[in-house]
């Protein structure tokens, strides 16, 4: 089943004299259970081409279709619907807000959903218990580790049950041996069927994945 | 959508309570302008209760010439030149009044001079009213100790004079007054009784006064003139028709700008427009420290959008429409101004409490509603375009920012 398709996607930067055009006519289908790992130098494109996949942005030209559905023309609230319901975002710097619990950072999108607050709360319990963060529910931010605080930032990613998971960079400010176990999670979440899409330049990290993308100059190589 | 309203709320509140500090220091602003604005009207209102119900306790029958025009609520603005002009009142023309009318039954010269009066060493400043021997009977007020003077000795303008209560416990303390002799600019006159205690105008005392013969007034303080009349109609129906007799007698004599015949009713209207004026001008004065308040407030949520950039950019990214944005920050903003808004009510409620204490304040219903909703909007006003800076965020942009 075909989650995502970018056909002939392009992005240009600029007016016409200064533009700088950071992705050229890119064509790239994601489905439903893929573990994808997205390479490339800084410059390359990746991460407007993220940003593209999540819904956070919209192309130039070419066309993004969402589960069946043409999302290059939408506004931004119909944009930013979509990202709650459909897409869980995994930043390099956790981006937790730091006067909230771990539950109500992982409360968050399920609030924008409208979920009433029983559901919720529950559903974030188990999303932290999922990620081996029981324990940790009430802590706030400065009180986790390193780890924990993206454990549960993939746990707010996955509380909504996304289409598909997108991750920029996720161990990028994690030691080496707390970003394997980061890694160990994506490995888990994708065997239980998750659709990941993971943004890293770590030959290594990348190597877990199913299959890798290298992106280079705006095109995919 | 209550839930959701909720949960912004809560949200606001957590903001605001993480800098705590900050969050006083910009209501303040409002604080500030609210309490003063509530404080004002209070004592505004006060006096105008006060005022209306001193009026009101002289009676209805009652009449006032006054020197000069006046002309309530006319172009000129109140009472601008009445009492002000050169008075060309005299003793006679009262007597005409009383002859000529058929519907007034008092009619009362008086004067008012500020004196000292002294006695064994022991002196105070008050304030002497020259009257007639009819006073009792038309303010209602007799002495306690002894009598008013008489038409006789009006008419001999003897020097003898009734102390108000205060006065005569200053010069006299516990002993009885009646048949001593006062000093009053320099003449020695008569005790003849003390009249009882009528209270006090907040802090000022209604008991610091007076009463000689306005006869004697006129020599003692070298006037040729009176400062006005009291007349008392027959009954409350006649008032009308003793108005215009009493213009018309007044006209035998004087020009029609050098006298104003004023019932209770319109120096009633005259007070309570200068009073309204007053404090809608000192509330107005008041209301521009609002005004900084809102924009104080303004100005620490554009900080506060700023700082919370990357935050922004994380909500958007989690599905947080625009909408959502601009609300959560219209309502931080109004969190901070309607707390303004409340703790300025409060200081305000107390503060008029305390000053009930010395001087009429009455608190308003209306000045509480219109500073809560004025706060209100303070808040939406100045709190509409940092949201909207925030709505606006481009979310790549704001998670980038550092």
């Amino acid at each position: 089943m075909k989650i995502l398709q970018l056909s002939n996607v392009s992005k240009t930067y600029g007016t016409d004299s200064h533009s700088v055009t950071v992705l050229k006519k890119i064509n790239l289908e994601i489905k439903k259970g893929d573990f994808i790992a997205l390479m490339g130098p800084s410059g390359s494109g990746k991460s407007t081409l993220m940003h593209i996949a999540g819904c956070l942005d919209v192309p130039t030209s070419g066309k993004v279709i969402f589960e069946n559905k043409d999302v290059s023309k939408l506004s931004e609230g119909e944009l930013a619907q979509i990202r709650n319901k459909k897409i869980g975002f995994v930043f390099q710097s956790f981006n937790l807000i730091p006067r909230t619990t771990a539950l109500d950072n992982v409360q968050l999108p399920l609030i924008y959903a409208g979920v009433d607050i029983e559901e919720r709360q529950e559903r974030s319990k188990k999303a932290l218990e999922l990620l081996g963060l029981k324990e940790r529910i009430t802590h706030f931010p400065n009180q986790l580790s390193g780890g924990e605080q993206q454990r549960t930032a993939i746990a707010r990613a996955l509380v909504n049950k996304p289409s598909i998971i997108l991750a920029d960079e996720p161990t990028g400010n994690l030691d080496s041996k707390t970003g394997k176990e980061i890694i160990k999670v994506f490995k888990k979440l994708n065997r239980d069927g998750n659709t990941i899409v993971l943004v890293t330049h770590d030959e290594k990290i990348a190597q877990i994945a199913k299959k890798i993308i290298k992106i280079y100059d705006g095109e995919i190589v | 959508m209550m839930e959701k309203l909720f949960e912004t709320l809560k949200l606001a509140f957590i903001t605001l309570k993480a800098n705590r500090m900050r969050s006083l220091l910009t209501m303040l602003g409002v604080i500030i302008g609210v309490t003063s604005v509530i404080l004002l009207i209070s004592i505004g209102s006060g006096l105008k209760v006060y005022i209306t119900s001193q009026l009101e306790s002289i009676g209805s029958n009652i009449l006032y010439i006054m020197p000069g025009e006046f002309d309530p609520g006319g172009e000129g603005g109140g009472i601008q030149g009445a009492g002000m002009a050169a008075s060309r009142l005299t003793i006679a023309q009262g007597k005409q009044l009383k002859q000529r009318s058929t519907s007034i039954k008092r009619v009362m010269a008086y004067t008012e001079n500020s004196a000292t009066v002294s006695y064994k060493g022991k002196s105070k400043i008050t304030q002497a009213a020259g009257v007639s021997y009819e006073y009792p009977d038309i303010r209602d007020e007799y002495p306690e100790i002894g009598n008013f003077f008489t038409l006789s000795q009006q008419e001999a303008a003897k020097k003898v004079v009734i102390l108000g209560k205060s006065v005569a416990e200053k010069l006299f303390d516990e002993s009885d007054p009646v048949g001593k002799k006062v000093t009053i600019s320099e003449n020695r006159f008569t005790v003849l009784g003390v009249l009882g205690p009528q209270g006090s105008i907040g802090s000022v005392d209604t008991d610091n006064q007076i009463f000689i013969p306005v006869t004697t007034a006129l020599s003692t303080f070298d006037m040729e003139n009176i400062h006005g009349f009291w007349l008392q109609a027959n009954d409350q129906d006649s008032i009308e028709q003793a108005k215009i007799e009493a213009e018309k007698i007044m006209l035998r004599t004087l020009d029609d700008d050098d006298f104003s015949v004023i019932d209770t009713e319109s120096l009633l209207s005259v007070v309570s427009q200068i009073l309204g004026a007053l404090t809608v001008a000192l509330s107005g004065i008041a209301a521009i420290s609002l005004i900084v308040g809102g924009i104080g407030i303004m100005n620490i949520m554009l900080v506060s959008i700023t700082e919370r950039t990357k935050e922004i950019g994380l909500r958007k990214a989690l599905g947080a429409t625009p909408k959502i944005i601009l609300t959560q920050f219209l309502i931080e903003s109004i969190v901070l101004s309607v707390g303004g808004g409340l703790t300025g009510i409060t200081i305000g409620v107390l503060g008029t409490l305390l000053i009930n204490q010395f001087f009429p304040a009455v608190i308003t219903f209306w000045s509480i509603l219109l500073a809560f909703f004025v706060s209100v909007m303070i808040g939406v006003i100045f709190g509409v375009v940092p949201a909207g800076k925030a709505a606006k965020l481009n979310p790549i942009q704001a998670l980038r920012y550092e």
